[in-house]
């Protein structure tokens, strides 16, 4: 079996919740192989991390260089083709760094890769049998892996199990020496925070939630309607902040804001993984939609199969005489 | 400035209900509604913007069956100069890596100063931009969501990344840029515009002439494979509510009153 690595992401000296996630997931891929962490960083933050990871991983590698302060993926890449043994089987987050870094990283290491993995479905030999989804998590599929020659997984956020903390006491080791050239055509300049909204939707209890099903600019006036009428706040999937219908503070998201409200009422809103891994605290969910075969079915805990466009304004009347 | 842009046919994600076939190979394509991938519509649009402040050329390319020539008239009627299908019987079943090797004899026929993919296709796979980037050993980007011309050297350029966050970088061309939803508005194409350019002549690039051998491609060089389609369990599913559409709204106001979601 090739050596398992799982890199870890973090910020502030604090590892993200996918160093425990990534090692589940190796362990269920390296069947009794010790599994490596890769930290990369520089100062007493990458020390912190590297201090934590060492209770999930038998071996945690420290990779050090003012170089590697910021995680630039360019600058990464290099440093991992540099540390990385052949044929090594190495995971990462399917966040927005892990799908800056990963498929250039395997074309570099030679390895095979696989995006955006929702579980490991079998082992057999050196081929993995993987889960993912396709259209817009409408339908899943497995694939088969060939990792023979090494292999790149990124792995969703938040779908494996994390690995019980204090499983391991790792052996951290320094590999910094070994790293060359860390030059790159890409450089980091600086990281610009999110704009502040006119309202807190992450303060939110109640939440109607609009996505593409909305249809048109015009119809956005329905939602503002019935989100008056209940008391809730309005807020909306990631297409309509695209079309400037409604402000980026309003999006929830991945790329948008981490809302934790009681009620969340999902209009028109498929349910992809990014919009969804927004939505924290287990709210009672409703959901609203014309197809109903939509994937935010299997999310809620209340479903509706209707339009709409002929749903909001009846609800609306209804609260209002009630 | 020399920019070519890589886009994709694909089932229009919003506009059909996916059914698989019998023996779970393949989902029925016959009677699903394509279109350009949503995020290469917003890299075409962001060439064109560039070119128009800058000067050059937007050059189209996909690979794919003949099928997908009408995607690049599509992207040719906003306003890309030329089109490029790159079709031979030997690139089905290519994974990402064969795609990206299949673009990069196209790259390589040609000079650019820009390569944009979107950020990932019906796949879900973000993958085919920064396989091509790493090929052609170009420096890479994905998610963006602002370029700026600095010079003929180098773009500022703008990441997204989590929690309405923007990473900015300086990147040295050429280079390789994925393209995030949302950077611009893409322009509306009518059937006026896409009849202005139906008799444009539109070149079609096989293995023999992209210098791409058997082995490389298709299904044979292929490390990932998609063994099947099936419908996803991935939660214990929604209490569906039924009846008339009064009933389903008292039904719904009663409920979100217990919950709290009405004050
Ligand atoms: C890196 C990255 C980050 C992302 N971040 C986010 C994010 O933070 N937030 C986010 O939301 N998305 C995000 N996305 C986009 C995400 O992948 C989806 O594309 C998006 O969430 C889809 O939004 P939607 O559900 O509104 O639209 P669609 O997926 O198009 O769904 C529309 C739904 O409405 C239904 N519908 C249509 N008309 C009607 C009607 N009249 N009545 C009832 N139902 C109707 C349809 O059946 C469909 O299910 C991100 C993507 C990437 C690649
Ligand atoms: N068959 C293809 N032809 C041209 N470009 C493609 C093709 N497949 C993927 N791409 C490009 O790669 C991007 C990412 O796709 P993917 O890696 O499949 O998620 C797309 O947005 C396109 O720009």
């Amino acid at each position: 079996m090739a050596r398992i690595f799982a890199y870890i992401t973090h910020k502030g000296g604090v590892a993200d919740d996918t160093a425990l996630e990534l090692a589940a997931a190796a362990a269920q891929i390296a069947d009794g192989t010790a599994v490596t962490a890769v930290v990369t960083g520089s100062g007493a933050e990458l020390e912190a991390v590297c201090a934590a990871v060492a209770a999930a991983y038998p071996e945690v590698w420290k990779v050090e260089s003012p170089a590697l302060a910021y995680p630039n993926a360019e600058v990464v890449r290099k440093a991992l083709v540099q540390l990385l043994p052949a044929g090594s089987v190495l995971l990462l987050p399917h966040d927005t760094f892990g799908m800056d870094l990963g498929p250039g990283l395997a074309i570099k290491m030679d390895a095979a890769f696989v995006a955006d993995v929702v579980a490991v479905a079998a082992v057999e030999g050196t081929t993995l049998k993987l889960i993912r989804q396709e259209f817009s998590g409408q339908l899943s599929t497995h694939v088969s892996c060939d990792i023979a020659a090494g292999a790149v997984l990124n792995i969703r956020p938040g779908v494996c199990k994390p690995m019980a903390d204090g499983a391991a006491a790792g052996q951290i080791v320094d590999k910094s020496g070994e790293l060359g050239d860390l030059s790159a055509g890409r450089q980091f300049l600086e990281v610009v925070a999110a704009e502040v909204g006119d309202v807190d939707i992450t303060k939110s209890d109640v939440l109607l939630s609009v996505g593409r099903g909305i249809e048109d600019e015009e119809n956005i006036e329905m939602a503002v309607e019935l989100a008056e009428a209940m008391g809730a706040d309005l807020a909306c999937s990631r297409p309509i902040v695209d079309a400037k219908w409604l402000e980026k503070s309003r999006q929830v998201g991945t790329s948008g804001l981490t809302v934790k409200p009681k009620v969340y009422l999902a209009m028109g809103i498929s349910g992809s993984f990014q919009h969804l891994g927004g939505v924290k605290g287990s709210p009672f969910m409703v959901a609203v939609n014309k197809n109903p075969k939509a994937p935010i079915f299997q999310f809620a805990d209340v479903g509706i199969v209707a339009d709409i466009l002929e749903l909001m304004p009846e609800l609306t009347k209804k609260i209002k005489s009630a | 400035m020399e920019i070519l842009v890589c886009v994709k046919r694909v089932p229009d994600t919003a506009e059909n209900e996916f059914t698989i076939n019998a023996d779970g190979s393949d989902i029925d394509r016959d009677d699903l509604v394509y279109s350009v991938n949503e995020w290469d519509n917003y890299a075409v649009e962001e060439a064109i913007q560039i070119v128009d402040r800058v000067g050059g050329k937007v050059t189209v390319v996909a690979v794919g069956d003949e099928d997908s020539e009408e995607v690049l008239r599509r992207e040719m009627a906003m306003g890309a100069n030329d089109g490029l299908l790159l079709a031979d019987p030997a690139f089905a079943d290519s994974d990402g890596r064969g795609i990206a090797t299949i673009l990069k004899g196209a790259v390589e026929k040609g000079t650019y100063d820009l390569i944009l993919t979107g950020a990932q296709s019906d796949s879900g796979a973000g993958q085919v931009g920064g396989m091509l980037a790493a090929m052609l050993d170009i420096p890479y980007a994905s998610l963006v969501d602002s370029i700026e011309v600095v010079d003929d050297q180098s773009l500022k350029i703008g990441r997204e990344i989590e929690g309405g966050n923007r990473e900015m970088n300086s990147i040295q061309l050429p280079c390789l840029l994925s393209i995030q939803t949302g950077i611009n508005e893409p322009r509306y194409v009518g059937i006026r515009g896409i009849r202005k350019v139906a008799s444009v002549e539109i070149p079609v690039l096989g293995s023999a002439e992209l210098g791409i051998g058997g082995a490389a491609v298709g299904s044979a060089g292929a490390r990932v494979k998609r063994l099947d389609y099936f419908v996803p369990v991935l939660g214990a599913g929604a209490e569906m509510l039924e009846g008339s559409t009064e009933e389903i709204v008292d039904k719904l106001i009663e409920l979100l009153k217990a919950k709290g979601g009405l004050k």
